[in-house]
Parts: structure tokens; C-alpha cells; sequence
């Protein structure tokens, strides 16, 4: 039943949300769904466009601030408004909350969102020299260290218009990493690159799924997704229509909708 | 025109002095102005609009005339007899505010054309807005804005010639004093043109500098 009051805990570690509703451009793109990302999992979202993945993932770290619908990220629920019957937008009531949030959930963005004034280096050290106030020489360490993790020890001077998207993409998970985010959001990492340099991104994300690392992935790539997840959603108008373990959720799958979008993407 | 160099000299540090001065304080204000313009709320956008509308609507000549009668006239109402603006701080006044008016606009165009996704970025590291500003937006308006506040920069040295009209001694009035004196006109005003032409240079010289410095490799 909808709506109904949830009995389970709210988990201290991973995000949850409940009944989360968001209206985009005269769009119902979120129509009351519930997540949970528990910790150490890989889950990953599927579902055609518009189906409100993206949109569910940028509520997550209130990128987008949900219309309605509330938000748990390591227990600590944030303080949100809700958007008025009137038209008056939904609004974070507490921005200190929001950012120490925001900090340990790191996003990987589809088009990187690289400064493109700064070095590979300095795009992954700023965020740990600004929040976390290490000293530049730690920090550079830091640095360093995650470059070396995505494969780009050579490119720390690089500017990011020198880099190949696949590079810059994983400049932008290194970014991610170095502020050590409990949990890592991916919004469709590889859609922007050239086919032939998905595969080196691809290959850095499975690694950090090997690590034990809490993800949450949403992509177009169903093998990636059938290999290195725990858990797959998918979702259909602004609602998860099914999620189960991905033997099940490729293999098995229950929905009609779920059956036909899997076909279409053999 | 000997005992003209010095009168030349002395104009020439005065018209340098007041395009410095105008040009940092209406640098300053346009980057303000550009953050009002950009504001959530929407009516100090519509304040700050209607600002940058009015002034570059109207001409230079005129709002530097309405500054230097207005403020006497403020200023004399205030310490209840007649006190005349200093024709310096009048020139300030009126250049900072039309120089504003521009940088805010060209500030406001070079914001809008950083792309959102680099902000969204630093908001999901969890910077303050603050951070963000100048970590990501300042740098990068500073490098795009740079061409087109040059272009200003070369009018507002060409502008202060206007305020020699309340009575500043500049270069300008220098060379309108001499013509006068010592009737050659084109002797004078030519050397006054040289004298403009060797400041706007300079100045076109410096913003290559800058651009240079600020430009972004692979771009």
C-alpha cells in the first residue's frame, strides 16, 4: 500500500529513500519511489529514458531537491521542504547537513564535469584541500594515490582538454574517490564516450565493486550490470517496477515491461 | 608649448589616476552587480537590470554632468551652504558607475556560458556556494570576460577626457587650454592623441598579459 508508514529501521549506514515525488517540466518523473542502498552493495538502475533514473539518482545527494518524499543518508534524515500545493518549490532547510552529506556521496557525472582550468591533479585535490582542509602536500599525496588507482599516474599535469573522455572519466571517478565517499553514485558513466573507450571505465568501476565498495550505478550496459552487480532496479515512469539479484533480474524476469526492454537491449 | 610638457605631465598622471581608480572600483562594481543580476531573488535582478539598462542607455557626457550638479546639489543640502564636488571624485563617481554597468553585463554573459555540470560538481563534493564560486566560476569568468573588458577598458581611458568638462585637468583640458593660449589647435590636440593612443595601448598590452596568463592550455 502506498504511503503506508514503514516499519523497518532506518539504517545507520547507506541511503534510503521513501515516497519520493518530483515533478520536472509538467512531468511526473518520480511518482512516490522507494530506495534503499544498503551498504556494500552494487545496485544497479536500468529502465528506457524518462523513466526517472537519473533524476532519482541527483535526489540522492539533493542535486535535485525532491518534491516531496524523505531522504536518509547514513541514518541522518535531511531536513527538506516540501514543495506547496501552490507551485512554491521544495527547499533544503539545512545546507550544513546537505554538504556534509554530499561529501560522503561521491557522483560520477555522464559528461565528467571536469574544471577544465585545473590539472588532473588539482581536479582531484581541491575538494579534499576545501572540505577536509588537508595540506596541499597531503592532499597532492591523496591525489596521486587515486590517479594511480584509475590508471592515470602519467596525467596528473594533464589539463583535461589533453585528456580522451575515457581519461577524463576517470579523472572525474578519482575526483569522486579522494574525498573517501561511503557511497559512490554513478549516472551513466560511459553514455558520453566513444564506444571504444568504454571499456577502460568500465574496468575501473568493476575494480572498485571488487573492493567492497557501496555503488549505485545507473547505466545502459546490461552486461557490465549483469556481471558486477548485487542488485538491479528497474525502473518504469517514475517507480521501480522490479529489482531482485541480477541472476534473477536478467535471467528470470517477472515484469512483461522488464522482459520486453531486456530484449530491446540484447 | 615648452611651459606646456609640464601642464602635459601633470594631466597625463591625473587622467592615468582617474582611469585606474574608476576601472578597479567599476571592475569591483560589475562583479557585484553580475552576482545581484544572477541573484535568486528576483528583485534585486530586476534592480540591478534596470541599473545597467539606464546607464548605458543614457550618454557618458550626460551622467557625468547630472553627477557633478547633482552632488553639488545633494552635498550643498546637506551642510546647509553652497559646496562645490571636487571634479576628481565627480569623474570617479560617474566612470565607476557607467564602467559597472558594462562589466556587469559582460560578467553576467561569461558566468552563463560556464557550463552547469562544472557546478553541480563542486556542489557534490560539498562545497559551500562560496567555494564554488571561486574555486569554478571566478577563474574561468575572469579568462572569458577578459577580451571584452579590454574593449571597455580602451573606452573608459578614452572617457575621462569627458570630465575635463566640470573642470578636471587632464590631458584633455591641458591641450584645450594650450590650443586656446597659444592658438594651434592641431598641435596640441595632436599631441594630446598621442598621448591617448600611448595610454590605450598599454592598456591593450596588459590585458594581452592577462589573457595569456589566464588562458587554458588545450583550448
Amino acid at each position: 500500500m502506498p504511503g503506508a508508514p514503514k516499519v523497518q529501521q532506518i539504517p545507520m549506514h547507506g541511503i534510503r529513500a521513501e515516497r519520493i515525488e518530483k515533478r520536472l517540466g509538467g512531468n511526473d518523473v518520480l511518482r512516490g519511489m522507494d530506495i534503499d542502498v544498503r551498504p556494500g552493495e552494487i545496485l544497479s538502475i536500468l529502465g528506457s529514458s524518462g523513466s526517472g533514473k537519473s533524476t532519482l539518482l541527483r535526489c540522492l545527494n539533493l542535486l535535485t531537491i525532491p518534491d516531496r518524499g524523505d531522504i536518509w543518508i547514513h541514518g541522518e534524515k535531511l531536513a527538506i521542504r516540501a514543495a506547496s500545493q501552490h507551485g512554491g518549490p521544495a527547499a533544503i532547510l539545512d545546507q550544513r547537513q546537505v554538504r556534509k552529506a554530499r561529501a560522503s556521496v561521491g557522483m560520477v557525472f555522464q559528461s565528467f564535469n571536469l574544471w577544465p582550468h585545473k590539472t588532473a591533479l588539482e581536479n582531484v585535490t581541491e575538494g579534499p584541500v576545501l572540505i577536509k582542509g588537508l595540506r596541499r602536500n597531503a592532499a597532492a599525496d591523496l591525489g596521486h594515490h587515486y590517479l594511480a588507482k584509475v590508471g592515470l599516474s602519467g596525467k596528473a599535469d594533464s589539463y583535461p582538454h589533453h585528456l580522451s573522455g575515457g581519461q577524463q572519466q576517470r579523472v572525474a571517478i578519482a575526483r569522486a574517490l579522494a574525498m573517501e565517499p561511503r557511497v559512490l553514485l554513478f549516472d551513466e558513466p560511459t553514455s558520453a564516450l566513444d564506444p571504444e573507450l568504454v571499456g577502460e571505465v568500465l574496468r575501473v568501476m568493476a575494480a572498485l565493486a571488487g573492493e567492497g565498495r557501496t555503488m549505485v550505478i545507473v547505466t545502459h550496459e546490461m552486461a557490465f550490470a549483469r556481471e558486477v552487480s548485487t542488485r538491479a532496479a528497474f525502473m518504469h515512469r517514475g517507480l521501480i517496477e522490479e529489482e531482485s539479484p541480477p541472476r534473477q533480474f536478467f535471467f528470470s524476469p517477472v515484469s512483461s515491461r522488464l522482459r520486453g526492454f531486456l530484449a530491446s537491449h540484447r | 608649448m615648452d611651459g606646456f610638457a609640464v601642464q602635459f605631465v601633470s594631466g597625463l598622471k591625473t587622467t592615468v589616476l582617474l582611469a585606474l581608480v574608476s576601472g578597479v572600483l567599476g571592475m569591483a562594481l560589475g562583479l557585484l552587480a553580475a552576482a545581484g543580476r544572477l541573484s535568486r531573488w528576483r528583485a534585486v535582478s530586476l534592480l540591478v537590470g534596470f541599473y545597467t539598462t539606464i546607464i548605458r542607455g543614457v550618454p557618458e557626457l550626460i551622467i557625468i554632468l547630472l553627477i557633478y550638479f547633482g552632488g553639488t546639489v545633494a552635498i550643498s543640502a546637506f551642510f546647509g551652504r553652497y559646496v562645490e564636488v571636487n571634479a576628481f571624485l565627480a569623474g570617479v563617481v560617474s566612470l565607476t558607475v557607467v564602467f559597472g554597468a558594462y562589466a556587469a553585463e559582460i560578467f553576467r554573459g561569461a558566468v552563463l556560458s560556464i557550463p552547469a555540470g562544472q557546478i553541480e560538481a563542486a556542489r557534490s563534493l560539498g562545497l559551500h556556494p562560496w567555494q564554488t564560486w571561486l574555486l569554478v566560476i571566478l577563474p574561468q569568468m575572469l579568462r572569458i570576460a577578459l577580451p571584452a573588458l579590454a574593449n571597455q577598458s580602451i573606452s573608459l581611458v578614452k572617457e575621462t577626457s569627458l570630465i575635463s568638462i566640470v573642470g578636471l585637468t587632464d590631458i584633455m583640458r591641458v591641450a584645450a587650454i594650450g590650443a586656446g593660449s597659444l592658438r594651434a589647435p592641431l598641435t596640441f590636440y595632436l599631441a594630446a592623441s598621442a598621448l591617448y593612443l600611448a595610454l590605450t595601448s598599454l592598456a591593450l598590452l596588459i590585458f594581452n598579459r592577462l589573457e595569456r596568463h589566464f588562458a587554458v592550455p588545450g583550448r
